[in-house]
């Protein structure tokens, strides 16, 4: 079954301290050549039924975003590029 | 009669505890609500606490917002009830929209737990009118998303419209754009504060006296006084 995916990042102007915190980490790793790291979130949704872009904008814009500091992208995948299938 | 004031207990609420004591401390009678029971129990006005409301997954105070008590709460604060939100309070109220704005991880990514200065800004509201503008004051700061952000627009119609209740004095605990630490709604009865007022109403435990003066200010409004 097709599954709805929500991508949910913080709004470019808003300071993500935490992707701040992993790009200062990557030095450590011997990795000198990454200008930046933005840190979002990735949410799977399935229905019922058939998936609904619509309504899981509606839940997105509700619940799974905040629409003051952050955007959201919606979208269908299908099982096999669903998390956990390696690519 | 003695004032009603409620204080909400959500799943992971921490400070409701402390809140209930600082009505009681103040003269009103404290009534404990659960999130979700959407009845409000008569109360003249509502706190909603500090702590960490359905344990802050997704956002914080993201699913609280959407609690049987909240739909009333928000209703009733739309018609005027007097709302004060502490921390994960200030958060709920910021993701329930009756607060312009929202709270991000603090810039340093660090917990800030201090005793922390604060200004009051305005006494026209119904959680501060007991303070004179300018006042400063000492109360306990203890959050890790505590940074205040909202678009540039809007934190100019904050400032001209008198609606920044509060601002920290002597150091920024967590990046909050332009030292926001309280903010109200047009009308002035819905008050989000990030530190901890309920933490500063006793000797014993508190560094000052001076949170006993925002529980004090909703009952002076509660009576007529202008706010």
């Amino acid at each position: 079954m097709p599954r709805v995916v929500v991508d949910v990042m913080l709004k470019p102007e808003i300071l993500d301290p935490q992707g701040q915190a992993v790009a200062n980490a990557l030095p450590r790793l011997g990795v000198s050549d990454v200008a930046s790291v933005r840190i979002g979130r990735r949410i799977e949704i399935e229905f019922t039924g058939e998936p609904d872009l619509d309504r899981a904008r509606e839940i997105a814009d509700k619940l799974l975003a905040n629409p003051v500091i952050e955007d959201f992208t919606v979208r269908l995948v299908e099982a096999d590029e669903i998390a956990g299938a390696s690519s | 009669m003695t004032a009603r004031v409620g204080v909400v207990t959500f799943p992971g609420s921490l400070d409701d505890g402390d809140a209930a004591r600082a009505v009681r401390i103040a003269g009103a009678e404290p009534v404990r609500l659960w999130h979700a029971d959407p009845a409000l129990h008569g109360v003249d006005a509502v706190v909603l606490p500090g702590g960490f409301s359905y344990g802050d997954y997704l956002r914080c105070g993201a699913i609280a917002r959407f609690a049987p008590v909240m739909e009333t709460i928000v209703d009733a604060a739309r018609g005027g009830l007097p709302v004060l939100g502490i921390c994960n309070g200030f958060q709920i109220l910021c993701e329930a929209h009756l607060l312009p704005g929202a709270l991000t991880r603090n810039q340093h990514l660090h917990f800030r737990n201090r005793d922390q200065f604060l200004r009051i800004e305005t006494a026209a509201t119904a959680w501060t009118n007991g303070f004179q503008p300018g006042q400063e004051v000492l109360i306990p700061v203890k959050n890790g998303e505590g940074c205040y952000v909202a678009d540039t627009a809007t934190l100019d119609r904050l400032e001209a419209e008198g609606r920044v209740v509060a601002r920290y004095i002597g150091g920024n605990p967590n990046g909050s754009q332009r030292d926001i630490a309280a903010v109200t709604n047009e009308a002035g009865n819905v008050v989000g504060i990030m530190p901890h007022p309920e933490h500063a109403v006793e000797e014993l435990t508190g560094p000052s006296l001076d949170g006993l003066g925002f529980f004090t200010s909703v009952l002076k409004h509660l009576v007529g006084a202008p706010a």
